[in-house]
């Protein structure tokens, strides 16, 4: 086995992938979006429920590749009980481990999201890992029903 | 039926193989092995050095100057019309037009003869494994003439079920326009047929041959069929050219679709007078090289024969099919018994593009996704299929390293 597929698919992802958490529509959301990729058919519906400017729950729905899934899956576990504030943050520390900007700097603040910083090394999967992302910051921006991502 | 002997005695795959400098190349540490033909095809010397040529010594602008430079890119560029129409035995090279590519081929019918001879109510029928470069134009044509498009089914294996492909058939039939190869199954039509079926209500016959014309013998006069595209970067010529065959009849009726210099005979404010064809379709400066590589390929494809690719490519194919579905968890997509060198399939439990990135990895490319073809998904219940798709410099090893290379994606999955 190689190595370097090894840093993509953690046994975290390969597992977050095979059994999604949170996958399942949520009663009493407020907020909820289709996040779909028209190049490899990806897609996910993420629904949220807000209170008090805090994700007081969040779930998703939906198919995709491993990556994107497992994305997904530890989207809704990291999120729980976050201000919208901190949900955007952690967005833009998740991006910053993505695209290879001071992983090492952001994987504390990531807690079990540093597992995709593998991703780094694979451009062409990048979409993949942040399309439940794009998604749940149009919900929390209230924009529209659907997002897409290429 | 040829015995694997004498396929392997035709084809020096090892002499061909040699011929294409991409293929000599080592990927995340591996010899590449390139399955992902039906995308685009690798490109022989030949071609390169024909572009080479062409750029180095011969550049001009063509049907235009009278100096020594533009003589010769005229005579190659009309060369390579002529080499296209020996190709699908055209009648007479007037019907062969370029253009950028099949999607394009298929647009311009769309919007020439599709605009003058299409009424509301009329109907378009396509099949259920097009490509959505043989869907879209259709649908944009029904929108604006409020036309209708219908589509026959296909079946489990991947087969246009004929009889409904005969009962949709029906004096508001105008247009037919059908794949000759699936690009995300390999189903090889029945076109010949099918074009019979559609000339006996009166409709106009279009196959989109993208898949088919690297891989099949194809006689436009034998199909009878009225209109045909293919691209050049499918057939291992440059990317950027393709070809429109046409009838002459047809043609000459159909109105021009884009204007501008070479398309016309004469200009005034008043009134323009429009070129013949095929120069009344090829508006502004044609790609030039890339019909001048695209011959180059050809004249390659040709003298190594199809009989020989297309043998060869079955054995491949009949190697591969069988290999896979020894691998447990795979099911392949697209079973038709008329099929072409493409192996669509889905592994349990492991999305394509997961696949497809484990196997680049180990340095072997093939297709993930939905191939352009949507529909072709959904009839079969998957959103994504991994698809390899062979060519005649593939070889049975590299089957074995596609194989071996899905154990890997297992022990990662497992």
């Amino acid at each position: 086995m190689s190595t370097d597929l090894r840093d993509l698919y953690q046994q975290v992802i390969v597992d977050h992938s095979k059994r999604p958490r949170n996958f399942r529509p949520l009663e009493g959301a407020n907020r909820k979006v289709e996040g779909y990729n028209p190049l490899c058919g990806d897609k996910f519906t993420i629904y949220v429920k807000i209170e008090n400017d805090v994700i007081a729950d969040v779930s998703f729905e939906g198919s995709g590749c491993a990556i994107s899934t497992a994305s997904a899956s530890l989207l809704t576990e990291s999120l729980k009980g976050k201000t919208l504030a901190g949900a955007e943050a952690l967005f833009e520390s998740f991006h910053n481990l993505l695209t290879g900007l001071e992983p090492a700097a952001e994987a504390p603040r990531l807690g079990k999201l540093a597992v995709f910083s593998g991703v780094c090394d694979y451009p062409t999967r990048v979409k993949c890992a942040t399309l439940a992302w794009h998604t749940l910051r149009a919900a929390l921006k209230g924009e529209g029903e659907k997002v897409c991502t290429e | 039926m040829s015995t694997r002997a004498e396929i392997v005695s035709a084809l020096d795959v090892r002499r061909v193989h040699e011929d294409f400098p991409a293929l000599r190349q080592i990927v995340h540490g591996h010899p590449l092995v390139y399955l992902d033909n039906a995308a685009t095809a690798q490109k022989p010397q030949v071609v390169l050095d024909a572009l080479m040529q062409f750029y180095t010594h011969d550049c001009a602008n063509v049907h235009r100057g009278v100096h020594l430079l533009s003589e010769r890119s005229t005579a190659a560029y009309e060369g390579a019309r002529e080499t296209v129409r020996g190709f699908l035995n055209a009648a007479d090279a007037r019907e062969i037009v370029f253009t950028h590519g099949a999607t394009e081929s298929i647009n311009l019918v769309a919007q020439t003869y599709g605009r003058a001879n299409l009424q509301a109510g009329d109907e378009i029928l396509i099949t259920g494994l097009e490509h959505h470069s043989n869907i879209v134009p259709w649908q944009m044509l029904a929108a604006e003439k409020g036309a209708f498009l219908r589509v026959a089914p296909i079946d489990d294996r991947g087969e246009v079920v004929l009889e409904k492909f005969e009962e949709l058939l029906g004096p508001r039939t105008k247009m037919v326009a059908l794949a000759h190869v699936s690009n995300a199954l390999g189903t090889i039509n029945p076109v010949r047929k099918m074009i019979e079926m559609a000339h006996g209500v009166g409709a106009v016959a279009l196959i989109d041959g993208a898949q088919a014309a690297p891989h099949l013998k194809v006689d436009v006069r034998d199909l009878d069929c009225d209109f045909y595209a293919f691209s050049g970067h499918k057939v291992f010529g440059p990317t950027g050219i393709g070809v429109l065959y046409g009838k002459a009849r047809l043609l000459e009726a159909m109105p021009p679709w884009q204007g501008g210099g070479d398309m016309i005979r004469s200009v005034t404010f008043e009134k323009t007078i429009y070129n013949d064809p095929p120069y009344k379709f090829e508006a502004g400066t044609p790609h030039i090289a890339g019909a001048i590589g695209l011959a180059a390929a050809i004249e390659y494809v040709t003298a190594i024969g199809l009989e020989p690719i297309a043998a060869w490519e079955h054995d491949l194919l009949v190697y591969g099919a069988e290999a896979l579905a020894q691998v447990p968890g795979v099911r392949l997509i697209g079973t038709a018994r008329e099929k072409a060198a493409v192996l669509s399939f889905v592994l349990d439990g492991v999305h394509a593009h997961d696949v497809s990135t484990i196997l680049d990895r180990q340095g072997i490319a093939i297709r993930a996704g939905h191939h352009c073809a949507q529909p072709v998904m959904e009839r079969f219940g998957v959103t994504a299929t991994s698809r390899a798709s062979l060519a005649f410099y593939n070889t049975r090893q590299e089957i074995d390293a596609l194989v071996e290379g899905l154990g890997k994606v297992k022990e990662i999955f497992e």
